[in-house]
């Protein structure tokens, strides 16, 4: 059953594919830092919607569903429109494409993250264990 | 969405009189001690000289160039405010060439921050850049990559953006002419790991894979022509073109698990990048094997062999790469290739932990996990086939 984006539920089935996903533990050993993942409102969706996960050294230390951005200071913020992420989620793009096409963007630390490219994908590959829907 | 970008490519015979045309005042030819003492230098300034240009030389490029070198390079530049970057070398100057470039026009930028997801570097502002391939192999001349060696972490660093494609790849195969046959064999193999890998990856497209699929066939049958007789000069050209067009097929795919592996051992044992990527392209090819056998057989068909029933395409197209690297002396394992195996062991977990950090491993259809990269290094120093 598909689980709707943005909601906490959401993120705790994120927590644990993360969890359960030896290639991400294996990728992201060394990765510290946390994050939200952003979906912006576009032309055919209106909502925003803001997850934050707190990796460590390939755990997942908390994952929450955040109403407002100054919630938290994370170290890194993938955003992008919903049409962007909707295609990521859905696996008919490449996540790595899609950023160096701009259509989704990253903030942060980019030498930490071109220094572990297989956890980026490790990443996305856990949110794409479990179904997704957004809300209309 | 996905972009696909090419430099002008000006290929052929006296294709170096292209310099000639550009318009500017000044030059900054970037090379290597070794294209220095050739002439060939003289050559391209005669040309530049021709254009009304003034020039100055850079020729501290090293094999493996380091970000110091970098450093060196785009300081010189600041100082004489050139407007055209003249690379002439190997895959080595090229990519030094468009690092040095690029803090040139970006000081308030350092090459190692080269990264996909930037945009609006306004390259070219100042200088725009041309690259002289003088070894068929790298294709860097039109690519928008560049691999620098960090000498403080003992690491490749695969850096890429679109931003940094050359203006202009000139891929006269005069320029090519005085290359011995090892390093032709080895540049060689080079080409042939960037199309192979080109056509397989997961980024692979509908506008690489042609490209990639003659640059494959051109070197499986002129490498050896030119490893054998560096003085036929029909073959050198083809050759050279092939590089080229293998640069443009994986430059708007992208390079994979070879590379990946390749870039590890170059960047401790400082092996030559084209004998790296070609000696584990045929082991990369059997271990992806399934994730790729539709691609593998029409690799096969495309050259023309036979693919008898019931024989696996990724096996029949290894032997044959295996088949090429032994006719032109390349060496096919990492024992061949001197490597102690003692000195391999200590440096395994460097090894490996330098492939899980390249660039290049998220695009293999086939992503190897620790365990699995460890067994690919043991296999490719036995010479052993791939089996698991």
């Amino acid at each position: 059953m598909a689980i709707v984006f943005g909601t906490q539920e959401w993120a705790d089935a994120m927590k644990q594919a993360i969890a359960k996903s030896q290639p991400y533990k294996e990728a992201a050993k060394n990765w510290e830092g946390d994050m939200y993942i952003i979906v912006e409102p576009d032309a055919s969706y209106k909502h925003k919607n803001i997850i934050y996960i707190d990796l460590w050294h390939g755990e997942c230390r908390e994952a929450l569903a955040v109403k407002d951005e100054a919630a938290k200071n994370p170290k890194y913020r993938i955003f992008g429109p919903f049409t962007a992420m909707k295609a990521i989620l859905d696996k008919r793009v490449d996540p790595v494409q899609s950023m160096m096409t701009g259509k989704i963007k990253v903030k942060g630390d980019m030498a930490q993250i071109m220094r572990m490219p297989r956890s980026a994908v490790a990443l996305v590959n856990c949110m794409t264990e479990f179904e997704t829907a957004f809300p209309e | 969405m996905w972009y696909f970008i090419v430099p002008q490519i000006v290929f052929g015979e006296d294709a170096l009189t292209r310099l000639a045309e550009l318009s500017g005042k000044s030059a900054f030819i970037v090379t290597d001690k070794i294209i220095s003492g050739l002439g060939l230098i003289d050559k391209v300034k005669e040309q530049l000289a021709l254009a009304g240009m003034e020039c100055q030389v850079f020729d501290e490029v090293e094999p493996d160039p380091c970000l110091q070198t970098v450093k060196k390079g785009s300081s010189l530049m600041e100082r004489h405010r050139p407007d055209w970057v003249v690379a002439v070398g190997g895959g080595s100057v090229m990519d030094a060439a468009k690092a040095m470039r690029l803090e040139y026009e970006r000081p308030d930028m350092k090459a190692e921050e080269i990264n996909p997801f930037i945009t609006g570097l306004g390259l070219g502002a100042k200088a725009k850049l041309v690259c002289v391939p003088t070894t068929s192999g790298t294709g860097s001349e039109a690519t928008f990559a560049v691999v620098l060696t960090d000498t403080a972490d003992q690491r490749k660093l695969s850096l890429i953006n679109r931003e940094i494609l050359p203006d202009i790849a000139i891929v006269d195969p005069a320029c090519a002419a005085s290359m011995p046959p090892g390093i032709t064999a080895e540049t060689g193999m080079d080409a042939l790991t960037h199309a192979v890998e080109g056509f397989t990856c997961t980024w692979k497209n509908d506008f690489s894979d042609g490209l990639c699929l003659k640059a494959i066939q051109l070197v499986f049958e002129y490498l050896p022509k030119v490893v054998k007789d560096g003085g036929d000069m029909a073959a050198r050209e083809r050759m050279h073109n092939a590089a080229t067009i293998a640069g443009i097929g994986f430059g708007n795919s992208l390079a994979a698990l070879a590379h990946a592996m390749g870039h590890s051992l170059g960047g401790v044992f400082h092996t030559p990048h084209g004998k790296a990527v070609g000696l584990f392209l045929p082991y990369t090819v059997e271990y992806l094997g399934d994730a790729r056998e539709a691609q593998w057989a029409e690799i096969v068909r495309f050259l023309g062999m036979d693919l008898p029933g019931g024989k696996r395409a990724s096996a029949v197209l290894a032997t044959a790469i295996r088949g090429l690297a032994r006719e032109i002396n390349e060496p096919l394992s990492l024992r061949d290739l001197g490597i102690p195996q003692d000195k391999l062991a200590a440096a395994m977990p460097k090894l490996m932990d330098n492939v899980m950090a390249d660039g290049t491993l998220i695009v293999s259809a086939r992503i190897p996990n620790e365990e699995e990269t460890v067994k690919l290094f043991n296999y490719a120093y036995e010479g052993k086939p791939i089996d698991f």
